[in-house]
C-alpha cells in the first residue's frame, strides 16, 4: 500500500511509477488526499493497463489498482 | 492517440483569449498575463522596490487567487494544507522570480510572447525545457519537499484573505499605493474588467489543473500529455489573435518588453523550469494552489514577491532592447549582478535538489562527487 497523503503532484504518481517499475504488481492500493492526485494516478495507472476503483475515505481517497 | 482532455484545451484557449483581451484593453504588449511581472508590479506598488516603471496593484493576481478559491470551495476541493518545507519553498519562489525577471516573464508570458512572434521566447522555451529535464532527474531519484499536513481552514485562507484585503484597500484608499505613470506599470486594462476576467481564468485553471511546467514535466516523466494540450491551446489562440489583429511580428530584436541577450534568456528560464519542478508547479499554479488552501504555495507566492523586490533593488532584472538617439539597437539583458544572481540560483537549486533526496540517493550522489 502506498500512502501518498500529504504529497502533491507529481509525487504520488512518481511513487506509483516506482512501485510498478520495481515489481509490476497485479494489484496496488494508493491512498491520496486530493482530487488532483486521484485524477493523475488514475490516468497513469490506466495507461499502464490497470483498472482503477476509487473510494472516498473521509476526506481521503483510496485507489485500488488491478491488472 | 491518447484522449484529449477538453477542459484543459478549453481553459488554455480561454487563457489565450483573456490575454488578448487584456492586452487590447491596456495591458502591455505580449503581457495579457505574466504572473512574475504582475507580482513584481504589486511588490512595487506596496513600496517593496522603487523601480518607478513597474508599480501597480495588478487585479489579475487578485482575480486568479479568488477565482481558484471560489471554485475550490464550490466543488468541495478547498483543503487547508501546509508544512511541506515552507522555508525552502520561500527561497525557491524567490529564485524562480529572479530567473523569470532575467528573461522578463513567467512561463505563461513565455507562451504569450511566443504567440506574438517573439523569437526570444523560443530561446526561453529551450531553457525552460532544459530546466524541467534537470528537475525531473531529481524527481525520478525521489526528490521531495516532504509531505504537507492538514491545518486549520484559516491557514488555508491566508492568500485569498491577503488579496481580498489588498483589493479593498486599493478600492478604498488608492493613494496608499504607488502607481507607475510611465513604463509597463502604467499600462493596464480597466481594474474591474481585469479582475473579472482573471477570476474566471483562475476558476477554470483550478478545475483543469492548468500548469505551464506540469505539461512538459508530465510528458517527460510519464508520457502524459494532458497539461501540454493547455500550453499548446494558449499558444495557438494568442498566435491566431495576433495574426488577425496584425500584432504578430516575428524576430529577436526590439520585441515588446523583452531583450535579445540569448544566453541569459536561456539561463533565466532554466532556473525557472528547474525551480518550478522542485516546487511542483509554475508561478500560475502556485497562485491557484494557494487559492485552494495550500499554505505552502502561499509561502511560495510571498517568496516570489520578495524575489521580485530583491531583483529590482539589486538591479538583477532584465532590461529590454531599446533604440538609442541615433536609432541604433541597444541590446538589453541583465547586469553583472543579475548574472551572478542567476548563477547563485543554480547553486542554491542544486543544493536544495541534493539535500531533499532520499538517504540512499544522497549517499550515491556524495560518492559520485567524491
Amino acid at each position: 500500500m502506498i500512502d501518498a497523503r500529504g504529497y502533491s503532484c507529481p509525487t504520488p504518481v512518481v511513487m506509483v511509477q516506482k512501485a510498478v517499475k520495481a515489481g509490476n504488481p497485479d494489484t496496488l492500493e494508493v491512498l491520496v488526499d486530493n482530487q488532483c492526485s486521484v485524477e493523475n494516478v488514475t490516468r497513469f495507472a490506466r495507461s499502464g493497463g490497470y483498472q482503477v476503483a476509487v473510494a472516498a475515505e473521509g476526506r481521503d481517497f483510496r485507489l485500488k489498482l488491478q491488472k | 492517440m491518447k484522449k484529449v482532455n477538453w477542459l484543459v484545451v478549453l481553459t488554455g484557449a480561454l487563457i489565450g483569449l483573456a490575454a488578448l483581451v487584456l492586452t487590447a484593453q491596456g495591458n502591455p504588449a505580449n503581457m495579457g498575463f505574466c504572473i512574475a511581472c504582475f507580482l513584481r508590479d504589486i511588490a512595487g506598488a506596496v513600496g517593496m522596490h522603487s523601480a518607478a516603471k513597474v508599480q501597480y496593484v495588478r487585479p489579475e493576481i487578485i482575480g486568479l487567487v479568488l477565482g481558484a478559491f471560489v471554485m475550490s470551495v464550490a466543488t468541495k476541493e478547498f483543503r487547508a494544507k501546509a508544512g511541506s518545507s515552507p522555508a525552502t519553498r520561500f527561497v525557491l519562489g524567490a529564485f524562480v522570480m529572479i530567473g523569470a525577471l532575467a528573461f522578463l516573464g513567467c512561463p505563461l508570458r513565455m507562451v504569450i510572447r511566443l504567440g506574438g512572434g517573439d523569437a526570444n521566447a523560443l530561446v526561453g522555451l529551450a531553457g525552460f525545457i532544459i530546466g524541467i529535464v534537470i528537475g525531473v532527474q531529481f524527481l525520478k531519484r525521489g526528490f521531495s519537499l516532504k509531505r504537507a499536513y492538514e491545518v486549520g481552514s484559516a491557514e488555508g485562507g491566508v492568500l485569498p484573505a491577503v488579496v481580498t484585503g489588498l483589493l479593498i484597500l486599493v478600492l478604498a484608499v488608492p493613494a496608499l499605493f504607488k502607481a507607475s505613470t510611465e513604463g509597463p506599470g502604467s499600462m493596464h486594462a480597466p481594474m474591474l474588467l481585469a479582475l473579472v476576467i482573471a477570476a474566471v481564468v483562475g476558476a477554470l485553471a483550478q478545475k483543469a489543473r492548468m500548469c505551464m511546467v506540469g505539461g512538459i514535466r508530465d510528458a517527460v516523466l510519464f508520457k502524459d500529455f494532458k497539461l501540454l494540450y493547455g500550453f499548446v491551446a494558449i499558444f495557438l489562440v494568442v498566435l491566431a489573435g495576433n495574426l488577425i489583429t496584425g500584432s504578430f511580428r516575428f524576430g529577436f530584436t526590439l520585441q515588446p518588453i523583452a531583450h535579445s541577450s540569448h544566453l541569459w534568456n536561456l539561463l533565466g528560464m532554466v532556473l525557472v523550469g528547474w525551480g518550478s519542478v522542485l516546487l511542483g508547479g509554475c508561478p500560475l499554479r502556485q497562485l491557484i494552489l494557494a487559492g485552494e488552501g495550500n499554505g505552502d504555495s502561499a509561502v511560495t507566492v510571498f517568496g516570489m514577491v520578495v524575489g521580485a523586490a530583491l531583483a529590482h533593488n539589486f538591479g538583477l532584472a532584465g532590461n529590454p532592447d531599446t533604440l538609442n538617439e541615433a536609432k541604433e539597437l541597444v541590446v538589453g539583458g541583465i547586469s553583472t549582478a543579475g548574472k551572478i544572481a542567476v548563477i547563485l540560483g543554480f547553486a542554491v537549486l542544486a543544493f536544495i535538489s541534493a539535500v531533499n533526496l532520499p538517504k540512499e540517493e544522497k549517499a550515491a550522489v556524495g560518492a559520485k562527487a567524491a
